[in-house]
């Protein structure tokens, strides 16, 4: 690792010498292919991914709107289109972008043990996984909110859900949510799952952010509901290496570049945007 | 360490779980598995195909499948069953083939004198199978059932990772998910609930193993 | 007790009759249960205020004409569950032949660690051990779906050759000593080739589980079978074609699992012939009976005679 991280801060000095005088990357460009190679101080993060030409992104590979995989075998969404906008401003193709399936449980691990270089994956930021990751963003507000057969009326917000079974997955943030609300929690491993549950009656509601669940009735047309307001909020961060503040700041900078482009927008309308109405983006918290 | 002791209680909890799935599960494996084992050596043919067929197919699917499609296909059927009670089915159901195949192994080392006596004296196929060739393969049936039933502990690990079902596995997962810093610990600790049922059953397997092949 | 025939008469006419007629009322039993089965999921559902098609309703089939589907489902799910299980087999194999070499070690703190540690891993949920190396040793999906597949057949594959090794004629050792032999040369050059030809079948047979038990890296987001067609395929498609896939990975899954057991099975019986030729003895078809079996024989001939030296 140590012998290689020298290599590359040599090689991407040599590249920050070559380059010097270009414009710094971004610069409002929506082409790529017209965009001067961007420049970074050797020894960041930045420069080594540059010079490495490619790009490990962890997401969801099974997260409808943000991070899917078909049979196509690439993933599409939101998550995956912000990943490619962050790629995009180191200089690096999309096809040199190697995407890795994060799930709730290697998420933390991935970014530590440098098996991913970043994650987007609906991903809340919270002060616990701060302590082990840092995070980059917000890029998007979500809420938890509450999915219910579309004839059900008598669950019109969280306070219906006391007392009640409800459905979500293993070890989530939503299920911590709901256990704190006071509502039987039902566990499992993905959120089709809980559907069949749902169906049946075993549970009265599926919880979850509420992209999430727009996502499920998209799917099932006329089948479920999203009721009430979102009652939690839930930052959607991208995930990096405890303290590599450059990455971080960087990242931050691209995002808001991107959102004052245009290219979130875009980015949105051509995934979610299907199906959930554009939202301002939220301001990125520099801590 | 004090990841684990502040969350004992929730470890017990899991471990009731898991202990229950095995108890219930171990005792419907027991059943459906005789059932199928004395299917396999009835006379009557079409039984001998069911058994086999069900044999075949139950050993060559992971057990995983078999969990989802009690917990989600079997409520389609109209099963209105606790997802619990269901997770219990599908462990019996996964086992019983294994249980089958312990039972068979045991009633095989009966030597055929035994049955051949008996049929001698005039006793007809269910007797001298309970009288005569049951209670001697019984006893030798015992180390290959506790292997079977270590399996089945461990197994018990799958309808927890499946879901639905909170027991010392999912209960794992939930807790290295909250406690990003302490995994370590955490895991190790829901190995070792996990040992202490497998490590003795697997040692007293072997001794009482190795006296029955003493006495052979 | 070999043949079961000896339990009972040859049936007369009538008890032939009785058994056909049972043998019948059976078997159109079955066909009705399953016959009811298929007729109840295929009922269509009332949910949420609309009425849902039944499950073998085309609609939740078309995707089976989708060619890009097969496509995704073998080059990714088929070929992520054998990449898995080949590497974990082969080094399965390795470690068991390392292992069974230290466990039948004649210098005791070799022997006894790996006695200890074979008994800790073969305690384990498989599940958990991925889940550990995956958390823990930082691995990347891959390596820690195979390495826990890999530790956890390793140790039994060690136990079974151990076995192998001690049931084996003493002569055998005897004589290659006599030759003028070193002891580790006996082992690997006489002993052990024929221990592992000896426990070829409950070693292939133990791979059929370690290919079944690929399935449970679902559980860390390794691209096998089951999560591409429940979880990956399962999202993109959406929620009514859970069925459809479910199906789809049981016969896949089967059809790689019967063709592994239907060979070990066909090894078993070949080396049964050559290596106990007349004795039809009954061998356990489920891997982890063989091997206890395999195991008492050689701790109780091991006791018996005390060990190897």
């Amino acid at each position: 690792m140590t012998r290689m991280r020298i290599a590359l801060v040599a090689a991407a000095a040599a590249a920050t010498l070559a380059f010097a005088g270009c414009a710094s990357g971004g610069g409002g460009e929506a082409e790529e292919s017209a965009e001067p190679a961007p420049t970074f101080e050797a020894g960041t993060t930045m420069a080594a991914l540059q010079e490495a030409g490619e790009i490990t992104i962890g997401t969801k590979f099974d997260q409808p709107l943000f991070g899917l995989v078909g049979p196509s075998g690439d993933p599409e969404g939101f998550d995956v289109e912000i990943g490619k906008i962050i790629a995009s401003e180191l200089g690096i193709d999309e096809e040199n972008i190697n995407w890795t399936e994060t799930v709730s449980a290697n998420r933390e691990p991935f970014i530590e043990g440098g098996q991913v270089d970043l994650v987007v994956a609906t991903y809340t930021i919270n002060d616990k996984r701060k302590e082990v990751v840092s995070f980059a963003g917000p890029y998007y507000e979500a809420g938890q909110s509450i999915l219910v057969l579309a004839d059900n009326d008598d669950i019109k917000s969280e306070e219906d859900l006391v007392g009640q079974p409800v459905c979500s997955v293993t070890g989530s943030t939503p299920a911590a949510n709901l256990k704190e609300l006071g509502a039987e929690v039902l566990e499992t491993d993905t959120y089709s799952n809980c559907l069949e549950p749902l169906r049946q009656g075993d549970v009265v509601a599926v919880s979850t952010d509420n992209v999430i669940l727009a996502g499920l009735v998209a799917q099932n047309e006329g089948e479920f509901k999203v009721v009430g307001e979102p009652f939690t909020e839930e930052p959607y961060g991208i995930g990096v290496k405890l303290d590599d503040t450059d990455f971080r700041m960087f990242i931050n900078d691209v995002l808001e570049e991107a959102y004052e482009d245009g290219r979130y927008e875009e980015a949105w309308n051509s995934t979610a945007g299907t199906v959930l109405p554009f939202a301002d983006p939220p301001a990125v918290d520099r801590y | 360490m004090d990841v684990v002791i502040a969350n004992l209680p929730l470890y017990l909890q899991g471990f009731s779980v898991t202990l229950l799935l095995l108890a219930v599960g171990g005792v419907g494996a027991l059943v459906l598995g005789t059932l199928i084992a004395a299917m396999r050596i009835s006379p009557i043919a079409t039984l001998r195909v069911i058994a086999t067929v069900y044999t075949e197919i139950i050993r060559n699917t992971p057990l995983t499948l078999v969990v989802i499609f009690c917990a989600i296909i079997l409520p389609i059927l109209g099963s209105d069953l606790s997802f619990l009670v269901s997770g219990m089915i599908a462990l019996a159901v996964y086992t019983s083939p294994f249980i089958a195949e312990a039972l068979r192994s045991g009633i095989n080392g009966v030597p055929v004198g035994q049955a051949e006596a008996a049929r001698s004296l005039g006793l007809g196929f269910g007797l001298t199978v309970s009288m005569i060739v049951l209670p001697q393969a019984f006893r030798m049936t015992i180390p290959p059932l506790i292997n079977v039933f270590i399996a089945l502990t461990k197994n018990t690990s799958v309808v927890g990772g499946v879901g639905f079902v909170s027991e010392l596995f999912g209960v794992g997962r939930t807790l290295a998910n909250a406690n990003g810093d302490a995994v370590i610990a955490i895991l190790v600790g829901i190995a070792f609930f996990y040992l202490i049922v497998t490590v003795p059953l697997g040692l007293l397997a072997t001794q009482l193993e190795r006296k029955w092949v003493v006495q052979r | 007790m070999s043949g079961a025939s000896v339990l009972f008469d040859a049936p007369g006419p009538k008890a032939r009759r009785l058994s056909r007629i049972f043998s019948v009322v059976t078997a159109v039993l079955v066909v009705a249960g399953l016959g009811w089965v298929v007729a109840t999921l295929n009922a269509p559902r009332e949910s949420g205020g609309i009425t849902l098609p039944g499950m073998f309703d085309p609609s939740r089939w078309d995707i089976v004409q989708d060619p890009e589907m097969w496509g995704f489902i073998f080059s990714v799910g088929v070929w992520g569950t054998l990449r898995a299980a080949i590497v974990a087999a082969v080094l399965a194999i390795a470690l068991g032949i390392v292992l069974s070499l230290l466990r039948s070690s004649t210098i005791a703190w070799v022997r006894i660690p790996t006695a200890v540690l074979i008994e800790f891993f073969r305690g384990m949920p498989v599940l958990l051990m991925m889940l550990f190396i995956l958390l823990v040793a930082g691995t990347g999906q891959y390596w820690a779906v195979v390495s826990a597949l890999a530790i956890y057949n390793g140790a039994l594959i060690g136990e079974a050759l151990r076995a192998g090794l001690v049931a084996l004629p003493r002569g055998q050792r005897e004589a290659a000593l006599s030759v003028g032999m070193r002891p580790l040369q006996s082992k690997m050059l006489v002993e052990f080739p024929q221990a592992f030809r000896q426990m070829l079948p409950i070693i292939v047979a133990q791979l059929v589980v370690l290919l079944k038990d690929t399935s449970l890296a679902y559980i860390v987001g390794y691209p096998e079978l089951l999560r591409v067609t429940l979880n990956n395929l399962g999202s993109f498609y959406g929620n009514r074609y859970l069925f459809t896939l479910w199906c789809i990975a049981f016969v896949l899954y089967l059809a790689m699992n019967l063709s592994l057991s239907w060979f070990a099975r066909w090894l078993s019986r070949r080396t049964d012939r050559r290596y106990h030729p007349g004795k039809a003895g009954p061998r356990p078809d489920d891997p982890s009976q063989a091997l206890l079996l395999a195991d008492a024989t050689a701790e109780a001939s091991e006791s018996a005679r005390g060990p190897l030296r």
